[in-house]
């Protein structure tokens, strides 16, 4: 992160303190990663929930976002099968083979 | 068959630990029963990264060598899965570096949009069906795994590593070399872009 891009982040988390109702979702944007990873300060994360209870777009916007992480996750997961593929023979003797060579 | 069946028995009946010890002392009969037991997870991940069957072979195989030659830094601490998850994510990670860059889409139009106030532009969704339900379907689940694949590799990898496989964001930043604000960034915008490319399924297009 650049210094200019974090001291605009600080100058934006001064805002938001001080006129929550003002925060833009363009500024909420800013702090969503944070948001989701949980570690925004108690005080933003209570300025965001205000923006999300009162933003219509934002709250659809990071239900869809949510969903998409899980899609994600859901598309790879193979529950049949949780070690995955199993290797091709012929990869399995080509890798054994290296090995020899190797020593 | 490349070593004694007998040898072989006793070798997949050996936990991760001995393993590993037989392995160090250059038992030929413990490798394969290494490479029949972790190999099939290894593979799983190194073609989510290189998306190229070919390249994805030759990766593990270098992450194989890679675990003969240093089975001895294996301290056990963790288990010995992650430990060869670990090599293989970094041997596919430098292949995507050494790769010539194929022609990418830019992400910058899938990112979110906002009105000259700073206000975002959303249609209102209707999710009501969870993630493990949708992908029943072929066309969603299919439609979900080209979106991923589509991304630029630097997101995508992000992407992989942070959401599907599970590392926080410390263990990529040090896989990547990255910051871990850069990692961040790009993982919200991997993200962002994904849930721009899977709107179809929210708009209950593809039902
Ligand atoms: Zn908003």
């Amino acid at each position: 992160m650049t210094t200019s891009s974090r001291s605009s982040k600080g100058r934006l988390a001064r805002l938001m303190m001080k006129m929550p109702l003002m925060l833009t979702c363009r500024e909420v944007e800013a702090f969503l990663i944070d948001y989701l990873e949980g570690t925004l300060p108690r005080a933003q994360r209570a300025v965001f929930d205000l923006h999300l209870r009162m933003c219509r777009e934002c709250r659809d916007y990071l239900a869809a976002y949510r969903k998409s992480v899980e899609l994600g996750r859901a598309a790879f997961a193979r529950p049949e099968d949780p070690v995955g593929p199993e290797v091709p023979e012929d990869l399995v003797k080509a890798i054994l083979d290296a090995r020899s060579r190797e020593g | 068959m490349q070593e004694g069946t007998t040898q072989r028995a006793a070798a997949d009946a050996l936990g991760d630990s001995a393993l590993a010890e037989a392995i160090g002392r250059g038992d030929g009969a413990a490798y394969e029963a290494l490479v029949r037991r972790h190999g099939g997870a290894m593979l799983a991940v190194a073609r989510r990264l290189l998306r190229d069957e070919d390249e994805a072979r030759d990766c593990l195989q270098e992450a194989f060598l890679q675990a003969w030659t240093k089975i001895d830094t294996f301290e056990g601490r963790s288990a010995l899965g992650t430990w060869l998850h670990r090599i293989v994510v970094n041997a596919a990670l430098m292949r995507l570096r050494k790769r010539k860059r194929r022609a990418e889409e830019s992400i910058d139009a899938l990112l979110p949009e906002f009105d000259a106030d700073g206000c975002r532009i959303e249609p209102a969704w209707q999710m009501d069906e969870p993630a493990d339900s949708l992908v029943q379907r072929a066309q969603v689940r299919e439609l979900v795994l080209q979106s991923i694949d589509r991304l630029p590799d630097d997101y995508r990898t992000v992407l992989i590593l942070r959401d599907i496989e599970g590392y926080d964001t410390a263990e990529v930043a040090q896989m990547t070399g990255d910051s871990q604000g850069a990692i961040k960034t790009r993982l919200h915008r991997a993200r962002a872009a994904l849930k721009k490319l899977l709107e179809p399924i929210y708009g209950g297009e593809l039902t």
